[in-house]
């Protein structure tokens, strides 16, 4: 670099780069901010970008950096995957993809932290800095492991159910004290690789066992919380290298992923131990009580449903993660087109946990070019439902169940749902009677005024396409 | 150590900052959310360059080297993908077939 730049100002340039790391805090930041709405948040993802990039290029000026060929061919194979990677993914498969670059972001976080000990071994690096070392390899190595397992969930490698087996929690418990006292370890004898490789061992082996007793129902949560770790193993790499940009990021991120948690967590009223440390959760066993009697149900075809939606004034869709399998987004637009042609006030009420991440279900339907505004979350569709004609629910069933008011006995009882029973009437599309996620009957299939209407979301919908255009 | 309690004055009030900004993002943009945010936790690429790039060993570059290469997926998948994501978020349907 000594030839772009003259000498003189290398007395000035740790400023320069520490005054460009500041800007590209302050972009990340209105970066974030401009994601409070969709009109703006695309720039705001434009700015956060300009951030990193700024980023990047100062820290190429600093006269710590000689070589370069191995920056430049990083850079080239991680940017080649990542734009693969981005390009390609299709929008169901997001929270696959989220959950790679999470672990990801993990790794790459306890490699610096790794690095940074490795680059000095012949003076120790200070007490201080090798606990956090310690820390942040741990959190990064979890963070990965985790990620990954919770990828293979997302995606049927390994099945979805809690793996579970005995003395699952206090083996955690006692890999994560012996991480812990690798850490001791590390302080006591700061120039010895032995403990930097047990503390490495424990934390990929830990991520792995962290993540695997965890059911696939609660996947919006891990997802969340592994995206705040790897947030906070950024934070502490940067701890360890003494670099502001990367602990204010990381700390932007750690919250960020924290409040998402949070939300989810709320959601389906679940403590964040109990996903975290006990059973429920994917796991089709819980209170499933078999008491069908001779509860009747109103079947219904696709002629019926048009009639009904056609005439009405207003109607609400209820999707859930059936619709986005069966790949019905598109065709449950077409619905609300020609719903909206004859003059129905269509809207589409949207269960946090209605995808596989926070979100998820919003971004699908914003694929299959239905405008935001028609999207209402469950605080905004919830005191409309008693002045709707029709909800259809396609591919929904555990929120919309209302077991989660009435039966305090039941495993989601207490938890927000959307109250489709308050609309005049309801029709629940469905492959088959069988139970949700969190196997449990569901009433409002029973009530009076709602209509089974049975088969694949696609085919359904396609059908009722067909019956509106000949009404 | 008093750059330790320095550094941790700066993480706890980002996380404050963090909180307050992330807490208006609706629910609508959940996923693009954590899509970027996790671009912008790429940003530990930062710290890969000064490993891999300072020549401090065969062991240390390597380890570096690798760090680029996660942290580069991470930042320009991350990014690309939100951008993706949010193209398609529209306020009335224009474009369509």
């Amino acid at each position: 670099m000594e030839t772009f730049i003259p000498e003189s100002w290398y007395s000035f340039l740790p400023n320069f780069v520490e005054l460009a790391y500041l800007a590209a805090i302050v972009l990340f930041i209105l970066g974030l901010k401009r994601l409070s709405s969709p009109a703006t948040a695309r720039s705001g993802n434009q700015l956060a970008s300009l951030g990193m990039f700024l980023g990047v290029i100062v820290t190429l000026l600093d006269r710590e950096i000689i070589a370069f060929e191995y920056i430049l061919a990083g850079v080239i194979v991680g940017s080649l995957l990542g734009a693969a990677a981005a390009k390609k993914v299709e929008m169901t498969k997001m929270p696959e993809l989220v959950a790679v670059f999470n672990g990801f972001g993990g790794i790459a976080s306890a490699l610096v932290a790794l690095g940074a000990w490795f680059r000095v071994t012949e003076a120790a690096l200070p007490a201080a800095d090798l606990l956090i070392m310690g820390l942040s390899v741990l959190i990064g190595a979890v963070t990965f492991t985790g990620s990954l397992v919770a990828f293979a969930k997302l995606n049927g490698l390994i099945k979805g159910n809690a793996i579970l087996f005995p003395l699952q929690n206090a083996l955690n418990q006692v890999l994560l004290l012996v991480a812990l006292f690798g850490i001791g370890w590390l302080l006591a004898q700061p120039l010895e690789v032995a403990p930097v490789l047990l503390i490495s061992g424990i934390s990929i082996v830990l991520g792995v066992l962290f993540v695997i007793r965890i059911g696939g129902a609660d996947m919006p949560v891990v997802i969340s919380l592994l995206n705040s770790l790897s947030g906070i193993a950024a934070s502490f790499a940067g701890f360890v290298i003494d670099n502001n940009l990367l602990i204010v990021s990381g700390a932007l991120v750690g919250a960020a992923g924290l409040i998402l948690t949070d939300i989810m967590c709320k959601s389906m009223n679940r403590k964040l131990t109990s996903v975290l440390f006990a059973k429920f959760g994917g796991s089709g066993t819980a209170g499933a009580g078999a008491d069908t009697g001779d509860k009747s149900i109103r079947e219904v075809q696709s002629t019926d449903v048009a009639v009904m939606t056609a005439y009405a004034k207003r109607v609400v869709v209820v999707p859930g993660y059936g619709l986005a399998v069966a790949q019905a987004q598109h065709v449950i637009r077409e619905v609300a087109d020609l719903l909206q042609k004859k003059g129905v006030d269509v809207r589409y009420g949207i269960h946090p946990v209605a995808g596989r991440m926070p979100g998820h279900m919003n971004v699908l339907l914003a694929e299959a070019n239905v405008p935001y505004s028609q999207l209402f979350d469950m605080e905004e569709i919830n005191d409309e439902f008693f002045r709707t004609d029709v909800v259809l629910v396609i591919g929904a069933n555990d929120v919309v169940n209302p077991q989660a008011k009435t039966n305090p006995g039941s495993p989601i009882y207490g938890m927000p749902i959307l109250n489709v029973d308050e609309a005049k009437q309801v029709v629940v599309f469905k492959r088959s009677m069988n139970t949700g996620y969190a196997g449990i009957e569901n009433d409002l299939f029973y009530n009076e005024n709602t209509y089974m209407y049975f088969g694949d979301a696609k085919g359904t919908l396609e059908d009722l396409v067909r019956s509106i255009k000949e009404l | 150590m008093e750059s330790l309690i320095f550094n941790l004055f700066i993480f706890v009030l980002a996380c404050f900052v963090g909180f307050e900004v992330i807490s208006k993002v609706p629910t609508t943009l959940h996923t693009p959310l954590m899509s970027g945010a996790n671009a912008i936790s790429g940003i530990t690429l930062v710290g890969a360059l000064a490993i891999a790039g300072s020549g401090s060993g065969t062991t240390a570059t390597i380890i570096g080297f690798l760090a680029i290469v996660f942290a580069t997926i991470n930042v320009v998948g991350g990014f690309m993908v939100t951008d993706r994501m949010l193209e398609m978020f529209k306020k009335k349907k224009e474009d369509e077939a």
